[in-house]
């Protein structure tokens, strides 16, 4: 779906990612993982965004820089960290702008669109919110709005940068496993940002271990998640602190 | 709840009517009030009427909804809500033509007027070149705050340049002077015309991009997520903004706070949906700046005050209120 050659993006004479290759197949939930500073964001904002970068990024085939910015969004469907608002938008008039890039002309479409609103409206559990003000929210609830909007843009490719910011645990599995289930959906498939290796992990088929700017291990989760691998990248023995963590609360 | 049909957005035909019948009712007491009383029985044969408030009455209205509908679409492209035409300079762009034309009498023959209306929309347009040229410059995004920033400091030096002007011709000093408070009087068909036209042209480009302008209010990468094509949309709202300030400078002079807290009012009675704010701006921008001109007109009757001077001290007083108000409300 998704094929990513050669991404090298540079601030100044800084490189903030250096000749990162990778692919995201159907059906894949690609982690990406690492220290701050590891260039991880700055992936994503380069998909999403077109901050400038050279290689190349293609999505089915064509290279993402042919697509108009609405062809683009009914494809590929972003979630950024760190959403701040001013005004006093409700959440269904948020979650309604996400059918922007299948309107026809000057006109919705229809049915579709309501059909598509309330659905995401209801998985994300906003329905009886719908009409509150994005200015009332908690931060998961402003959290689940823009999730909510990125689910009724109905996209193939779902890019995620720290989903579970901002949201208490019954909020991160909630939106975990909703991510979970929506990319079991044919024709689907999601690249995520994470700080958190236990959900790398548990939800995690791929990943992409990047540490500086650099690809240090990618594939299958498990052995990219590996002890040497985090151990090198972390500067830590990150697998004897998550048992000495895990230790504490079975005692 | 089930809702079968998509959930309308937009004013209600009721509203429309509403709206209409107030500004309607608000345009005829203009047309009636004034330092010169006129008999019932004369209204329609007056020539005070027909030759001079009704064309004042049509421009004032005119440019308080264009004025109006231009504050709204800038704080919601700018994401900011103390932002207005003059925030891109534009205003100021177009004011220093217009003191230009005052300074040097540029007239065209036959056409009085359009001297200083087509200096105020050329410059109106050049500022808008020069200010995305170098913000552009600047940063190659187009980036919000840099549009501000740049606007700002092109304001400062067309004030600055107005200010010299001001200094160095001493015998239209009154004439700039009295124009850069905003004033309306002396309003002809042809500029009610004119004025019309603009608005019926930018009006149209503004409204039809009412979702975009709610992308742009909730965040810029929210909008190029969903999809909409960020420097076109906003190169086209603000070449329709432009514009639109460059004729409203043209025939009335700078006129301040209408842009401001008109848009501003509204989003509190309305929320911020564009697809309710614009329309409603223009309603509502027209009936402030028409009943502005009559209190210009009737309050130290028999001289005049500039509108200009008149919006500036009611709106300075009822943003400090709103500004209260809204502060104590999010407290509480």
């Amino acid at each position: 779906m998704l094929e990513v050659r050669n991404l090298t993006v540079r601030y100044g004479s800084s490189t903030i990612v250096n000749d990162v290759s990778f692919d995201v197949a159907r059906g894949e939930w690609l982690m990406l993982v690492g220290p701050n500073g590891a260039g991880k964001s700055t992936i994503v904002n380069a998909i999403s965004k077109g901050i400038p970068y050279t290689g190349t990024v293609l999505f089915e085939g064509k290279d993402i820089s042919v697509y108009k910015p609405i062809e683009l969004a009914r494809r590929i469907g972003v979630l950024a960290q760190g959403q701040r608002v001013g005004y006093s938008f409700t959440v269904g008039e948020v979650v309604r702008l996400g059918r922007y890039a299948h309107k026809k002309g000057f006109f919705s479409s229809g049915c579709d669109d309501d059909t598509s609103v309330r659905r995401a409206l209801e998985i994300t559990g906003l329905t009886e919110i719908e009409n509150q003000s994005l200015l009332t929210l908690s931060g998961g609830e402003l959290q689940r709005t823009f999730l909510a909007q990125v689910f009724a843009q109905n996209p193939q490719l779902l890019i995620l940068d720290e989903p579970t910011n901002h949201l208490d645990l019954v909020y991160q599995k909630q939106v975990f496993e909703l991510i979970c289930n929506w990319v079991k959906e044919p024709n689907r498939a999601v690249i995520s940002v994470v700080h958190d290796l236990d959900l790398a992990k548990c939800y995690g088929s791929q990943s992409l271990l990047l540490d500086r700017g650099r690809i240090v291990d990618l594939g299958k989760t498990e052995a990219v998640l590996s002890q040497d691998n985090l151990k090198k990248v972390y500067s830590m023995d990150v697998y004897g602190w998550m048992r000495e963590r895990l230790a504490r609360w079975s005692d | 709840m089930e809702h079968k049909g998509g959930k309308k957005e937009g004013l209600s035909v009721l509203t429309y009517i509403a709206l209409s019948v107030f500004t309607l009712v608000t345009m005829l007491l203009c047309v009636c009030l004034g330092s010169v009383s006129v008999p019932p029985d004369e209204l329609l044969s007056s020539s005070i009427i027909l030759n001079v408030r009704l064309p004042r009455v049509l421009c004032v209205a005119l440019s308080g909804a264009s004025l109006s509908l231009c504050g709204a679409a800038m704080q919601g492209l700018l994401k900011n809500p103390l932002a207005d035409g003059s925030t891109l300079g534009v205003s100021s762009g177009a004011s220093l033509g217009a003191v230009l034309a005052i300074t040097l009498s540029i007239s065209i023959p036959s056409l009085p007027f359009a001297g200083t209306m087509v200096m105020a929309v050329l410059f109106a347009f050049l500022s808008l070149i020069i200010i995305l040229s170098l913000a552009y410059k600047l940063d190659c995004s187009l980036a919000t705050n840099t549009i501000i920033l740049i606007g700002i400091i092109f304001s400062m030096f067309a004030s600055s340049m107005i200010s010299l002007m001001m200094y160095f011709s001493s015998d239209r000093l009154r004439d700039i002077t009295r124009w850069t408070m905003g004033t309306l009087s002396g309003s002809s068909y042809t500029n009610a015309l004119v004025l019309l036209v603009t608005l019926a042209l930018c009006a149209a480009v503004i409204l039809s991009r009412a979702s975009e302008l709610n992308a742009f209010a909730i965040g810029e990468d929210n909008a190029r997520h969903i999809g909409v094509n960020v420097r076109r949309e906003r190169l086209i709202i603000l070449i329709a903004v432009s514009v639109l300030i460059g004729v409203c400078v043209s025939v009335g002079g700078t006129i301040a706070f209408v842009g401001l807290v008109i848009p501003h009012m509204v989003r509190l009675i309305l929320g911020p949906n564009h697809k309710k704010l614009l329309a409603a701006s223009m309603y509502c921008g027209a009936c402030f700046l028409m009943l502005a001109d009559l209190v210009a007109r009737v309050i130290v009757s028999p001289l005049e005050l500039p509108v200009g001077v008149v919006t500036s001290l009611i709106g300075a007083v009822v943003f400090v209120f709103i500004f209260f108000r809204s502060v104590r409300s999010r407290h509480a």
